[in-house]
């Protein structure tokens, strides 16, 4: 019997896995072959999906962008036994997007079958449950401290510190709440890897119980991600029914389980405090900090609130001990991240490498560069809350700090690429919008500030009083950054103004040709304009 | 019910609204912490969107203002207090997929089905509606057809899964 693995990560599906798969079921029932076909996660080199590989005795072979279509000239090609045939590429983990990756977290992303628990122990799943079980809450949180591990999620808090807040601050009841909200654009990783390898999510949301005495978890999954969430959905019961989450965690005196919330279409409740108001049955409007989640968060208890990658790569930390994952990286950046090439990029798809790797090799030397073939023009690091970054700015190091310096963010780790036909004074239009369409209310700077500036941005490529725009914008960003309360409002303002800087250009144009009326009042309310 | 929230997004069969069964779905979720808003995904799940008589009901289960309800459904896009198309087709409009040509997938779009973003067809058969964001950035652009996942979808690739999803009943053009 041969194995034949065909994603069923939602990206793969997008181009037709579903079809290849049927059409490989149905070609080896009429040739009589004897085939398993696994459903794997993706490996993440998403532009070459579907990516189907086959099992041979020399390792995995991969076949590229298969369609339905060419499903018989595989099998007359004889694929089973990995000859050459159409998309073929060898080996999957010699195809170089693969072969230079550190993949910790994504270790499994990809290889096994998502919802397959022996699977997942047969590649190191839940060792490092099974250490942390006899290490004891202090010394988890330690190990997380030492690793270097900073929050995922965008704001790179260490996640230690936040943990040893929760474990030293006494309540009757604890929460572990994962942050699975990934609504920035450009960002893929962590739908990949609750469909790909949700044991992983589930083991460190696990850990993290232990390590500050929490007996219950929530993920929040947005509603965008359908596939993510039934997939998690199916994980949990597993790992309950095998012992793995619920009394008696794996054969242990300690508990915990893990309950999966579906969100409802709100950018903000990726805001911890939004997100937790989100799970108490609540609108997502943010809360006031202090006091902070780590001692008053879901309903009022102390409550981890983690990224899931964060959560994801500890398992690995408590498998291996902090050294192993703090030796990667740089600077205060230690470990890896999911970097996700996005956008107009040729060669589009997750690398997770060590902190250090600079845009351009990212792009250039992962991506390929644009998909259009057009020149690169601007880059957009981090979100819809990220700098755009012109090519000058390439060389900067994938880390924290070098992000801040040139006045940027990391964020989760997304990268959008836009060709020569951007015009970043409608990018900067947008982030306003975006921002106008998705504010919870609560502060006057978010709410207000983001349709005013709609407004000044509209008067600047009007030409109207440009000059004098341009400084009412800089100082209305200036208020955004000060007074907002959270981070939708504090840093709508990073891709507006990297927008001015950097292309000063694109707000120095002739007018376009006027609005109708109608057409201008629309464009007033974003709103109308953005759902 | 089973212990698990039967909760799902938007498309599939759905019932006519039904005040009973509606009052069932509430009773069997209303027990768990926070439970607005898998009450919700799932009143919308089975009938399409939430009935305003749904309201009343949520308050009282959860001992909670008419108003207080009201706000938490108004605060997320993803409720509709009102039936949508047959059909949802949410394209997405973010950073990643504008940076592949999303707005001329929406305007064409637009143009084909002869309706704006946020409207549905006079048929009925299909809601047009901007989403921010599906994850699937590194194929942009991405849309999403009730709960199936499209990516690098260009205008005629929109065509060809509008026609198959809709099979013989045709989306509407407009002239």
């Amino acid at each position: 019997m041969t194995r034949v693995f065909i994603p069923r990560d939602a990206a793969a599906l997008s181009v037709g896995a579903n079809d290849v798969a049927v059409a490989i079921r149905r070609e080896a029932t009429a040739r009589g072959l004897d085939v398993e076909i696994v459903r794997n996660g993706s490996r993440g080199l998403l532009w070459l999906e579907p990516l189907v590989e086959v099992e041979t005795a020399q390792g995995r072979i991969a076949y590229a962008s298969i369609t339905p279509e060419a499903v018989p000239g595989l099998f007359s090609d004889r694929f089973l036994e990995g000859k050459p045939s159409v998309g073929h590429l060898g080996l999957t983990e010699e195809i170089p997007y693969l072969k230079n990756q550190e993949r910790l977290t994504f270790a499994r992303c990809g290889v096994i079958d998502p919802l397959s628990l022996s699977d997942y122990l047969h590649h190191g799943g839940f060792k490092g449950l099974r250490r942390a079980l006899t290490l004891g809450s202090a010394a988890i949180v330690e190990e997380v401290t030492a690793s270097g591990l900073r929050g995922r999620g965008g704001a790179g808090f260490p996640t230690g510190i936040k943990w040893r807040t929760v474990l030293n601050t006494a309540a009757d009841q604890k929460y572990i709440v994962c942050n699975a909200d990934e609504g920035d654009s450009g960002t893929f990783a962590d739908r990949m890897l609750m469909e790909g390898d949700p044991f992983s999510l589930i083991e460190g949301m696990t850990i993290a119980g232990l390590a500050v005495g929490a007996t219950v978890g929530y993920i929040y999954i947005r509603s965008e991600y359908p596939h993510a969430f039934e997939t998690f959905r199916r994980a949990v019961v597993l790992a309950r029914e095998a012992g793995y989450l619920g009394a008696a965690l794996a054969g242990s005196d300690q508990r915990f389980d893990i309950d999966v919330r579906l969100g409802a279409g709100a950018y903000i409740c990726g805001e911890e405090t939004s997100l937790l108001e989100s799970l108490e049955g609540k609108p997502g409007i943010i809360r006031f900090k202090p006091p902070l989640p780590a001692i008053q968060g879901l309903w009022g208890k102390p409550t981890v609130v983690n990224n899931v990658l964060s959560l994801a790569a500890v398992p690995l930390i408590l498998e291996k001990g902090p050294k192993f994952y703090a030796n990667y990286g740089m600077g205060r950046s230690r470990g890896t991240m999911p970097f996700q090439l996005a956008g107009n990029i040729k060669q589009g798809g997750l690398v997770e490498k060590a902190f250090g790797l600079t845009l351009r090799e990212a792009i250039f030397g992962f991506g390929g560069g644009t998909a259009s073939g057009r020149p690169l023009r601007a880059v957009q690091v981090g979100g819809p809350l990220g700098a755009y970054f012109p090519e000058a700015l390439l060389d900067t190091p994938l880390d924290y700090e070098a992000f801040t310096a040139v006045k940027g963010l990391l964020g989760h780790g997304g990268i959008v690429v836009f060709d020569d036909t951007v015009d970043l004074a409608q990018q900067a239009r947008f982030a306003m919008q975006f921002c106008a369409a998705e504010s919870c209310g609560k502060c006057t700077p978010c709410r207000i500030g983001s349709t005013r500036g709609v407004e000044v941005i509209d008067r600047i490529i009007e030409n109207t009083e440009r000059t004098r725009n341009l400084a009412l914008l800089d100082d209305l960003c200036e208020l955004m950054v000060d007074a907002s309360l959270c981070a939708l409002g504090g840093l709508t303002p990073i891709p507006v103004l990297s927008a001015v800087r950097h292309f000063p250009e694109d707000f120095d144009r002739p007018a376009p040709a006027p609005l109708s009326d109608a057409e201008s009042s629309a464009a007033c309310n974003p709103r109308t304009l953005s759902r | 019910m089973s212990p698990v929230t039967e909760v799902g997004m938007n498309g599939a069969s759905r019932r006519t609204w039904d005040s009973q069964h509606a009052a069932r779905i509430i009773e069997g979720l209303k027990d768990q912490q926070g439970a607005s808003l898998p009450i919700l995904h799932a009143l919308q799940d089975q009938f399409g969107y939430v009935h305003p008589d749904a309201i009343p009901l949520i308050a009282d289960a959860l001992i909670l203002s008419r108003a207080e309800v009201v706000g938490i459904l108004n605060f997320y896009h993803d409720f509709r207090q009102a039936p949508a198309g047959r059909h949802i087709l949410k394209v997405c409009r973010a950073e990643s997929c504008q940076a592949m040509g999303c707005e001329a997938l929406v305007a064409h779009l637009q143009q084909r089905l002869g309706i704006a973003m946020g409207e549905t067809t006079a048929d009925g058969s299909v809601t047009l509606e901007t989403v921010y964001c599906l994850g699937n950035c590194a194929l942009s652009p991405a849309m999403l057809l009730d709960r199936e996942l499209y990516g690098r979808v260009s205008p005629e690739r929109a065509d060809r899964i509008l026609a198959a999803a809709m099979g013989t009943e045709a989306p509407q053009v407009a002239r």
